[in-house]
């Protein structure tokens, strides 16, 4: 087989085989193994490197960023530009988050913050797609109602408290309405922008194949739409969160204790420490779901071929392609009767090397 | 006119189509009149941009014309796009099935055909891969296999094999042949290639650029099995290209 595919592409010519674009001279078998074989030269290769590897690539940077910073902070609190009790260095302010780990305050307040986000992030979810979907598919609807979004969008959800507060008291209620009116629009405008943005090509080909109404929705428009739909959640989520927590400070309700809350009581109680340990938990959290949101994002991105190629191109151009199975050479018009077995230094850089590697194991 | 025949499977009478409005209002077809037999492979050939994809999304029902009328006589339309475009989102496999699963066919019969029609364009095994991950020759396959997974009794295909090497192309042609042969599909072949055309198509329209006319059609009147490098093919492939030459020349580019 390897025969073959070194002559198509351009090797020296053999029995029954012309240059590439000849048709072989022998039967039908032939021909389909010649096929599968250039089939074989054609496949992309993918890298895959070990998790540890991966995973440690992902993270030193963060960990090396995170260093510098609590460097920074360290510089300015011995510069002595305030006194500790208003600016405690990062060293006291990471104690007291951790004594506090081992309290049980801190982790009601803690699952009553993150449930109330979860609450209004799941209404806002369902309020925000239904309207972005309805915006979307009806006109008239986006006439009437599409510039409003983007202007609630654009809206600090903290201008919502007062009536809230008028509304519901001071109550869950009135946190889950800002919340829900923080997140809802962004999310609404992602669903509308994605299906505002379905390639054309796409929807043809779904009414070509005789798709109308909801199952062109659901074959074609939905998914296209998802990269900016997820957008629109991430969105979403940041601006639930900057709600939910200009809500724990403003509305504090009484045997409720939240992580806004105990944020608000430090700085009452002029807690300095206190308010640097709330704040680290709620970095933290944010942290998290920015994990989560990216672990989502980049699994679709790699489905679609939107991640890889380019990463993996950018580190083939540096000469950097590595762990690709190669064995063989990787020059063209090399004696092949050794089917590819031999252990010559390969010769055409990355890009070579891979389309002999695939070769070899595709034998 | 013509009569319509009892067999006609396409009927194209007058239809013209411009796109745009004012001062960008550009013609793309005028006055086309074509009757397509039931079961023939027609060819249609012309220079880039004379409106045969236009004329392709006015059978598949995609677009309507400005004037006159298409009729597909109540029959089923496929197609098959000049970029593959593939759904980048699903596998090789799941591109294939989607046209099964619009008409409802049950699972486990699907995934039966997938099959099958994955190894009839030679891409048996690959129906896990994604889109991104095949080459455009295997895209273009993929894409073929989906336009036969729809099963249609007209199957418009809009430069096919573009994107194939010679030998690929060979090889799909005779695939294309007897698919065509066992099914009894109506073919509507858009193609540069005055060769592919003679090989495959029973008859070969030719169309004027801007806006586009049916300028010639040729009869094929060569027997089957063709071999696309066969003195009849490509003494036919010199008359089509000369009359093509002229065509072309007549708008200046
Ligand atoms: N949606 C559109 N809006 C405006 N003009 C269009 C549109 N679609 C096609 N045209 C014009 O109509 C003419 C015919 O286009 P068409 O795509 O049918 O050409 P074609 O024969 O398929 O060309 P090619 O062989 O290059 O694919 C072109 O001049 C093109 O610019
Ligand atoms: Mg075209």
């Amino acid at each position: 087989m390897a025969t073959e595919i070194d002559i198509n592409r351009g090797g020296p010519a053999r029995a029954g085989v012309g240059p590439r674009g000849e048709k072989l001279a022998s039967a039908d078998g032939l021909d389909l193994d010649a096929l599968a074989g250039l089939d074989a030269l054609d496949i992309p290769t993918t890298e895959r490197r070990p998790l540890a590897t991966r995973a440690w690539s992902a993270t030193w940077p963060k960990i090396g960023a995170l260093a510098l910073f609590l460097l920074l902070w360290q510089v300015v609190v011995w510069t002595g530009w305030k006194p500790t009790y208003v600016l405690p260095g990062p060293w006291s302010a990471l104690r007291e988050f951790g004594s506090r780990l081992g309290t049980g305050h801190f982790w009601d307040a803690l699952v009553r913050t993150v449930v109330r986000a979860l609450k209004g992030y799941a209404l806002a979810v369902v309020i925000g797609g239904v309207i972005g979907i309805a915006v979307a598919r009806f006109p008239i609807l986006r006439t009437a109602v599409g510039s409003f979004i983007t202007s609630l969008q654009t809206m600090p959800s903290i201008v919502w408290f007062p009536l809230a507060i008028l509304l519901f008291k001071l109550s869950e209620a009135a946190i889950l309405f800002v919340v829900i009116l923080g997140a809802a629009p962004s999310i609404a405008n992602g669903v509308i922008y994605g299906v505002d943005y379905v390639p054309p090509l796409l929807v043809r080909v779904g009414r070509s194949m005789g798709a109308r109404g909801f199952s062109l929705y659901r074959y074609v428009v939905a998914p296209a739409a998802l990269p900016s739909v997820l957008a629109g959640l991430k969105q979403g989520w940041a601006f639930a969160w900057r709600s939910l927590m200009a809500g724990e400070l403003l509305v504090i309700v009484p045997g409720h204790p939240s992580i806004g809350a105990d944020l608000q009581n430090s700085r009452e109680l002029i807690d300095a420490v206190g308010v640097m340990a709330s704040m680290i938990t709620i970095f933290l959290i944010g942290v998290v779901v920015d994990a989560v949101f990216n672990v989502a994002d980049r699994q679709m991105r790699v489905r679609r071929g939107l991640v890889a190629e380019g990463n993996s191109a950018v580190r083939a151009a540096r000469g950097r392609g590595k762990g690709r199975g190669s064995e063989g050479g990787g020059d063209w018009p090399r004696d092949d009767d050794s089917g590819g077995g031999s252990s010559g230094e390969p010769t055409g850089g990355p890009y070579l090397e891979s389309r002999v590697g695939v070769t070899t194991s595709a034998e | 006119m013509t009569a319509v025949l009892s067999d006609t499977a396409l009927h194209i009478d007058g239809v013209s189509r411009f796109f745009g409005t004012g001062a960008a209002r550009v013609q793309a077809l005028d006055n086309v009149s074509l009757d397509v037999r039931s079961g023939e492979f027609l060819c249609l050939l012309g220079a880039s941009g004379c409106g045969k994809s236009t004329l392709l999304g006015l059978i598949a029902g995609l677009d309507a014309p400005t004037t006159g009328t298409v009729d597909t006589t109540g029959r089923r339309t496929g197609m098959m796009f000049q970029d593959s475009a593939l759904l980048p989102w699903l596998t090789a496999g799941g591109n294939v099935e989607v046209p099964m699963r619009l008409r409802g066919i049950r699972r486990p019969e699907r995934r039966a055909r997938v099959d099958e029609l994955l190894a009839m364009v030679r891409l048996a095994g690959m129906a896990d891969r994604r889109p991104h991950e095949l080459s455009g020759g295997m895209r273009q396959r993929v894409s073929l296999a989906r336009a036969f997974a729809q099963e249609a009794d007209i199957l418009c295909m809009d430069e096919p094999f573009g994107a194939l090497d010679a030998m690929t192309r060979d090889l799909l042609h005779d695939e294309l042949e007897r698919i065509w042969r066992q099914t009894g599909v109506t073919v509507i072949f858009v193609t540069h290639d005055v060769r592919e055309a003679v090989r495959l198509g029973d008859r070969i329209v030719l169309l004027s650029s801007r806006p586009g006319r049916v300028a010639e059609v040729f009869d094929v009147d060569i027997d089957r099995p063709r071999r696309i490098d066969s003195t009849r093919v490509a003494e036919l492939a010199t008359r089509v290209t000369t009359r093509l030459r002229e065509e072309v020349g007549r708008h200046g580019h």
